[in-house]
């Protein structure tokens, strides 16, 4: 039964962002169906729509309105009906390094500038030490885009924090604002490889960083909105062989893992005792970390690719 | 003092440089050249020709803006806080002041856009400015202080320029000059009137104002939670700190102004001693504060407190650190303590010292920060884990330095050093009593 249901959620993420919609309008739609059971005509078309609880309802078709928010998509605004989050278990997690590769490949950026790294982290000498993929936390109080005095970086209704580097004056006060030291630097022309036609072909927006980088401006993590669209997961999500990451939907309360497995967010961050990165600081991160317990691999097992003194890969081949 | 009016005059209308003040002029013209062609690197290049990256985000431009901030804010200090409080001494030294202020931030202003990654996009912060963010605070404070520091110089420059225009009656183009800038200018008791007032407004305008533009410099590092600017401490202990380094500049320029236009006369061994003691006070007022910012967090040692402070007081930045403290901020006290320590040359001596030992501070409060992050410093090559500034980073700091004496110079030239007309006016007052 439960196999079902995951199976029932993969599919309605996989439909990607149309049916999530009709579904969030759907639930909308509902209350009102339900407060007035006396226009309910009974020979009516009805329409599966999934609860947020994991149910298969019916309703009839004229209490659900189509919201055709795809057409409508700002990459300003975002989705509207959307909030990101992703869930990163810390257990899973041994330095494979391959979040990062990822990356870096999909948008474009060289070592140096990686907007993923996997630190090496030991809260003293008597505790474990454990490995820590780390990126932007886009954060629901953002400290960065608070002290942005353009409005270059910018907070979506969808939790994603991204920044319009057309706009940026490039004073970098949001670097020193962003306590997790996420935000780099394009401190001259980015070295970037696979500058294809299709890269040059394709007109700037800010939803897809990195593509291309500009000089003179920040980047950092855009939590794959281009994917996304796509009803791809993110590029690090999709690549870790070890499935740290889970990345959906907080009013979905669904996330799903590079191996494809949905977990209902409420029920993980709970059983799992999840917590989010400098949480004292009231920046509410959208990114969870699962605390690094019954680990599946010895941490040594990452110190091969422990390299705290390079950059990455300058590119793909190397 | 028993002179006539025309022979203070004569004393003291602007001159022509000699030979030492040609040299210096050259001097500062090659240093600015030189600038120009370090930042043409920076603009064509990029900020990569600079010693920053990614941790240590900043550097010396940022410190040298702060620098530059302080430093005006002395313009306020002289002109307005001594004049509303009563203190008719500061006359002959409130011009100097003045002019500091606005070479100092015009500057300041100038080395933010040189800091900037894409200075070819300044019309944004225009276009689409967020009030949220405290970099437009300190974009309309600093532009607003300018205007009033302006104001404040030019005012009571009107009598002056008359004056000045009779004077150069035999050089009628610049005559012609001053007679503009005079604004027809009669001495009507109307004009007075006005004149009076205006500068009475501005002297109060300024206070909040200059409070202003050092509190938001502040806390352009202390809405951050980096440790070392993470307190709310800054906005006093910055403006504590302008003050001093002001004052060091205004004592080291009246000195240099002293001997080159041979002021003896107007500028006197007592005006050294008054702005000796003027700046033990605030020297010691800013001791106080430097207590509050290291003690405190010192005492709590929390992680990254601590870390920042042992790089500080022990550690690579501890030689820089403890020559500031104690050169730049205990020795000015230990000796201006002394009446002998207030005479001209040891007190030029020290401001001397107090401004280098001010623009080091501002470096020792940006730059260690930066390298003591929230999170472990990985994936990026050794070197970024350090800061120093790089041979172009410091030619174009060095510009702008240059250029703000620069503009000293040439504002010195062409203007009275000393007001004239204050300086008539209370010369015929005292032998009136």
């Amino acid at each position: 039964m439960e196999d079902k249901i995951k199976q029932n959620r993969r599919d309605f993420l996989r439909k990607g962002a149309q049916f999530g919609l009709v579904a969030t309008a759907g639930g909308v739609m509902l209350t009102q169906y339900f407060s007035e059971p006396a226009n309910a005509a009974t020979n009516e078309d009805m329409i599966e729509l999934l609860t947020t609880d994991g149910e298969v309802v019916l309703v009839p078709k004229s209490q659900v309105e189509e919201h055709h928010n795809e057409s409508a998509y700002n990459p300003r605004e975002g989705f509207p009906d959307k909030k990101f989050v992703m869930v990163v278990d810390l257990a899973k997690c041994k330095n494979a390094r391959k979040c990062q590769e990822a990356c870096n490949k999909g948008h474009y950026i060289t070592g140096e500038n990686a907007w993923l790294k996997v630190y090496k982290m030991q809260e003293n000498v008597e505790t474990a030490p454990y490995w820590m993929p780390t990126q932007c936390q886009h954060c629901d109080k953002p400290p960065c885009v608070k002290v942005c005095p353009v409005d270059a970086t910018f907070k979506r209704k969808d939790g994603i924090v991204l920044i319009d580097n057309e706009r940026c004056i490039g004073c970098r006060f949001c670097m020193a604002a962003c306590p997790y030291s996420v935000r780099i630097f394009n401190w001259e022309e980015p070295e970037q490889f696979e500058l294809n036609m299709e890269q040059e072909e394709a007109k700037y927006t800010p939803d897809y960083c990195g593509k291309p980088s500009v000089k003179g401006t920040v980047d950092k993590c855009d939590f794959c909105p281009h994917e996304t669209k796509k009803g791809n997961l993110p590029f690090c999500v999709d690549a870790c062989p070890n499935n740290v990451f889970s990345f959906g939907d907080m009013y979905e309360d669904a996330v799903t893992n590079g191996s494809g497995e949905t977990f209902k967010l409420s029920e993980l961050l709970k059983e799992r005792g999840a917590h989010r990165y400098m949480e004292s600081l009231g920046t509410e991160p959208s990114v969870y970390y699962l605390p690094p317990v019954d680990r599946t691999d010895a941490f040594e097992a990452g110190l091969e690719n422990y390299t705290p003194t390079q950059s990455v890969f300058r590119t793909p081949e190397e | 003092m028993k002179k006539s009016a025309s022979l203070i005059v004569e004393e003291l209308a602007p001159k022509k440089f000699g030979i030492k003040g040609q040299l210096w002029v050259v001097f500062l013209c090659v240093v600015i050249v030189l600038a120009l062609y370090a930042y043409y690197q920076q603009f064509t290049k990029g900020l990569i020709i600079t010693g920053m990256r990614d941790y240590a985000l900043w550097g010396v431009y940022i410190s040298n803006f702060v620098f530059f901030v302080a430093i005006s804010l002395v313009g306020s200090l002289v002109t307005a806080v001594l004049r509303l409080s009563g203190a008719t001494w500061s006359t002959p030294i409130t011009r100097i002041a003045e002019v500091i202020a606005v070479a100092a931030i015009m500057m300041g202003g100038l080395t933010i856009i040189i800091d900037m990654g894409r200075p070819d996009r300044i019309a944004n912060i225009f276009m689409y400015g967020r009030l949220q963010s405290p970099i437009i605070w300190d974009v309309l404070v600093i532009s607003t202080y300018l205007l009033i520091s302006l104001l404040l110089l030019y005012y009571p420059l009107l009598p002056d320029f008359a004056i000045l225009k009779k004077h150069f009656n035999n050089r009628p183009k610049l005559s012609k000059w001053y007679n503009k800038f005079s604004l027809h200018w009669t001495g009507s008791k109307t004009q007075f009137k006005i004149y009076n007032k205006s500068i009475q407004t501005l002297s109060v305008l300024i206070i909040p104002v200059a409070f202003g533009i050092h509190t938001v410099t502040a806390w352009l590092f202390s809405t951050t939670y980096r440790p070392g600017w993470d307190s709310t401490n800054f906005g006093p202990y910055f403006i504590a700190g302008a003050f001093v380094a002001g004052s060091g500049a205004v004592v080291a320029i009246m000195y240099v102004l002293r001997r080159a236009y041979k002021l003896e006369d107007y500028i006197t061994d007592k005006h050294f001693d008054y702005m000796g003691k003027l700046l033990v006070l605030l020297c010691l007022v800013y001791l106080y504060f430097n207590v509050n910012e290291y003690l405190v967090p010192a005492y709590k040692r929390t992680q990254e407190e601590s870390a920042h402070l042992s790089d500080l007081f022990t550690g690579d930045y501890s030689l820089m650190f403890w020559l500031a403290i104690g050169v730049g901020l205990v020795l000015p006290i230990l000796v201006l303590i002394f009446k002998k320590g207030r005479k001209p040359l040891p007190l030029f001596i020290i401001g001397l010292i107090v401004v280098i030992g001010a623009w080091w501070k501002r470096y020792i409060i940006v730059t260690p920060t930066l390298l003591h992050t929230f999170v472990p410093m990985e994936g990026v090559p050794e070197s970024w884990h350090e800061y120093w500034p790089t041979s172009l980073e410091w030619m174009v700091t060095f510009g702008t330095l240059a250029g703000a004496l620069l503009i000293m110079t040439i504002l010195f030239r062409y203007l009275p050093i000393i007001p004239i007309h204050e300086t008539i006016e209370e010369n015929e007052e005292r032998e009136t009593v």
